[in-house]
């Protein structure tokens, strides 16, 4: 990733803000869908989810947290041995990320 | 001009065997946390596909709910749940560190900053939970 035209401070800007929005925001999220809900704790239809600013809210919280998970990753695994395939890991995650953000911009136009 | 960067060649790389993170404690506590993130995003595509069930209707995003209850699903959320703090603490305890808080001339003590941010995290969370309520068809 290093070199005179560096996209590091981009992608570190993004890991960044991710990790600030999975810090603040996601566990309370953990704890709605993955057991008040399903557990029956509360009942919901997903209508709050058709809301537009909810939206907005939900592109941040699932995008944003993709990059950080990106990055952590991918450096991870450099520092696990894999240096040798790093450039193809960078596509797969920093690649997976973008995807993912593709795919959060199409579900939410969608519903 | 004198290159900003050293010639790669030159340069040594300490050989490091895959498993240096299984030596030490804290070796061991970075790598959790980074894998962390592989939970929190695992977690995320989950409710994205979730929320994908509404396109088929609100029967089909219930249905969804409904087969997260499996024992299966719990206990992945339950480690997601404990991966999701462990990142948060760890995040505000070193945003702390990088982003030193100052009073006038004196630094605000980082464990301080850490509590504040621990404080406004738990804020954050009922007024979410507040709005998921208050907004739930």
């Amino acid at each position: 990733m290093a070199g005179k035209n560096s996209s590091e401070p981009f992608w570190w800007g993004l890991f960044s803000a991710g990790g600030v929005v999975a810090a603040f925001l996601v566990p309370i999220h953990i704890i709605l869908t993955g057991f008040a809900l399903p557990l029956g704790w509360i009942s919901d239809t997903g209508m709050l989810y058709r809301v537009w600013w909810v939206k907005i809210y939900l592109f941040v919280l699932i995008t944003l947290p993709l990059y950080h998970w990106a990055h952590r990753f991918y450096f991870a695994l450099n520092d696990m041995g894999l240096k040798v395939i790093r450039k193809p890991l960078a596509v797969v995650c920093y690649g997976g990320a973008v995807a993912g953000t593709v795919a959060t911009l199409w579900v939410l136009i969608s519903v | 001009m004198i290159s900003p960067r050293p010639d790669k060649s030159m340069l040594y790389y300490p050989k490091m065997p895959a498993t240096w993170w299984l030596r030490k404690r804290s070796y061991f506590l970075f790598m959790l946390r980074e894998l962390s993130s592989v939970f929190i995003a695992i977690f995320l595509v989950v409710l994205l596909v979730q929320i994908y069930q509404l396109s088929e209707g609100p029967k089909s995003y219930t249905a969804f709910a409904q087969r997260l209850g499996s024992p299966g699903w719990i206990i992945f959320h339950a480690i997601a749940l404990l991966f999701a703090i462990y990142h948060s603490i760890t995040w505000f305890f070193s945003t702390a560190v990088v982003l030193p808080l100052r009073l006038g001339k004196r630094e605000i003590p980082r464990n301080l900053v850490a509590a504040l941010n621990i404080g406004a995290w738990i804020v954050v969370s009922l007024v979410i939970l507040y709005l998921f309520l208050s907004l739930k068809g």
